[in-house]
């Protein structure tokens, strides 16, 4: 099923002759009116009229996250304050949040977006889309739950924690599409299995995940546990929140962006060069369609490729490779990139481990070290001594061969590593205080 | 012949070990016989115990992860020689010992070994055969 036909199939000239269009004008308005884009664009000697073509975007300088902090609170919006209906922030992990405001015209947007979104997910009029994304300041929440009204499902507005009342909701109310982080959504197979329930046994159909990178073993064991159809969703708050991209649930391979409102591009992390079709490297994303905070090339951190292959599903907006991870997620160990998905599917390759493990990374004098935790459950558990070195070998060998990093494997007992209700801690860096 | 012992996996820190007896107390749980074989990490806890599956079951809701193992309780004649005489035994039927650990009390005149082998029911064949008396599990858990 598509939700909106006639956008969502648009032949790929007829996409990228109204991207153009719509960069065009953004370019243009963020030049009167954004003081940060109008310096910039004088510091890289680019007016908006010189851009004809796509191809052209890559003389226009990148917006940084760095630059949304420096202009706290409002000085990235478009628009004068009273035109603004909604204003969300992303969490501040560091110093102040990030501020987003979003226009009427915006949220409809928004909305429109995370229609084509859940309908491409699978869902429809009469699901009960149990929304399990926190409301609030974070967009996940609202978003998903505008959109889950546009296409007639009935909303339960969840919101995050609260696990016992979730699983009753989920199994009384008999929901049918749940939204929540990829690690939630185990935390809640796992809490109801405690309660001698089996979420396989509820009406759940269709679960809906993002907000922290995932892997394809991590969907497999959620599919597994939950008896579901798991489907990746992209979306950051700078950029709109949830929506701005998701797999189809015919092909559940790579997500397509909506390159109506979006232009994506590829970029090498370090030189910051666009990079040739198909390589992976850092998205980066530019809005042509908002009024409140457009962006242009917006430097998402996240790790990825386009498919420019045509989809299954009729669909003809580009789609991006799952994300492997985040350029700031990435850590260096003595050298070596490391995402913290990679040590993932390490461990999810091996029978019987569970994924939750966290890293935790040292500096001993002047060389890093990396210890992977992992809990030991009744899988993987034995009696003899030398069956659990084996098993901490074993790890250890897989991620020296896959990643060419030396780590120390530590079995720590089952539940020792925090569950998160939000987005999973797997990385502790200790090297940060020296 | 066989008896029933619990395995349970603990990290090396402190109140581990203090916890898991406590709630084996709390359950009314004795220990009967114990081992503690340790790694830098972590450890494994063995336990004979005198009610089996309730120690598995209230380890497990607390969150421990516990495995039920066959070994087997000998008695050894409490001499010197005494546990020569029945390893003698094993290693000239071929038999491997993985671990073994001693019982805190005697059963009679004798002490007890519990052994764990990786073929159980040859142990047992090769005891017997060489009269060495192996304990049921009703005798250990009430001992």
């Amino acid at each position: 099923m598509i939700w909106n036909d006639e956008f969502e199939t648009l032949p790929r000239e007829a996409i990228q002759s109204l991207q153009l269009k719509r960069l065009q004008q953004t370019l243009q308005r963020v030049n009167a009116t954004v003081p940060l884009y109008k310096r910039k664009f004088n510091e890289a000697k680019v007016t908006p009229e010189q851009i004809r073509s796509l191809e052209d975007m890559q003389r226009l300088p990148f917006t940084l996250k760095q630059d949304m902090r420096d202009t706290y609170p409002y000085g990235m919006f478009a628009v004068p304050l009273e035109q603004i209906v909604r204003i969300h922030a992303s969490s501040g992990t560091t110093g102040k949040p990030t501020v987003v405001g979003y226009t009427r015209r915006d949220i409809e947007t928004w909305t429109e977006l995370m229609a084509r979104s859940f309908v491409a997910a699978g869902a429809h009029k009469g699901d009960v889309i149990h929304n399990a994304y926190g409301y609030g300041l974070f967009t996940g929440g609202l978003g998903a739950h505008y959109g889950a009204e546009k296409i007639g499902a009935s909303v339960i507005p969840m919101s995050g924690g609260n696990t016992k009342k979730q699983i009753m909701i989920m199994q009384d109310f008999g929901s049918s599409v749940l939204t929540c982080t990829p690690s939630y959504c185990l935390f809640l197979a796992e809490a109801a299995r405690e309660e001698g329930l089996d979420i396989r046994d509820f009406k759940l159909r269709v679960g809906i995940h993002g907000a922290e990178p995932w892997s394809e073993q991590m969907r497999n064991e959620i599919e597994e546990n939950l008896g579901i159809k798991a489907i990746d969703i992209y979306g950051l708050s700078e950029i709109l929140g949830p929506g701005v991209g998701i797999e189809c649930i015919e092909a559940q391979t790579g997500l397509h962006i909506w390159e109506d409102h979006f232009i994506p591009e590829i970029i090498n992390p370090e030189t910051g060069e666009v990079l040739p079709p198909g390589e992976r490297g850092e998205l980066v994303i530019t809005t042509i369609t908002k009024e409140g905070i457009p962006l242009i090339r917006y430097r998402t951190r996240d790790i990825t490729r386009l498919i420019p292959e045509p989809c299954i599903c009729g669909r003809t907006h580009v789609r991006l490779e799952r994300m492997s991870g985040r350029s700031d997620d990435m850590l260096i160990i003595r050298g070596v990139n490391v995402f913290p998905s990679q040590i993932e599917s390490v461990l999810f390759n091996i029978e019987g481990v569970e994924p939750h493990y966290q890293l935790i990374v040292e500096r001993d004098g002047n060389l890093d070290t990396l210890e992977v935790q992992v809990e030991v459950n009744e899988k993987t558990f034995s009696d003899e001594i030398k069956v659990l070195q084996d098993l901490g070998n074993r790890i250890r060998k897989d991620i020296k061969d896959l990643l060419g990093v030396t780590c120390k494997v530590r079995l720590v007992e089952p539940r020792s590593i925090a569950r998160s209700e939000g987005k999973a801690k797997r990385v502790i860096d200790n090297r940060q205080s020296d | 012949m066989k008896v029933a012992q619990i395995s349970i996996f603990i990290e090396n820190k402190t109140g581990r070990l203090a916890e898991v007896s406590r709630v084996l107390g709390d359950a009314g749980v004795n220990i009967r016989a114990l081992s503690l074989a340790d790694t830098s990490d972590f450890g494994i806890l063995r336990l004979i115990v005198d009610q089996t599956d309730k120690a598995k079951e209230v380890l497990k809701k607390e969150g421990f992860t516990v495995s039920k193992t066959e070994v087997i309780a000998v008695e050894v004649p409490d001499r010197p020689k005494g546990l020569y005489s029945i390893l003698d035994i094993l290693d000239k039927g071929k038999v491997n010992v993985e671990y073994m650990y001693a019982f805190v009390e005697r059963c009679g005149e004798n002490a007890v070994i519990i052994f764990r082998f990786d073929d159980v029911d040859a142990a047992i064949k090769v005891l017997t055969e060489n009269s060495v008396q192996v304990l049921p599990g009703d005798r250990i858990y009430g001992i």
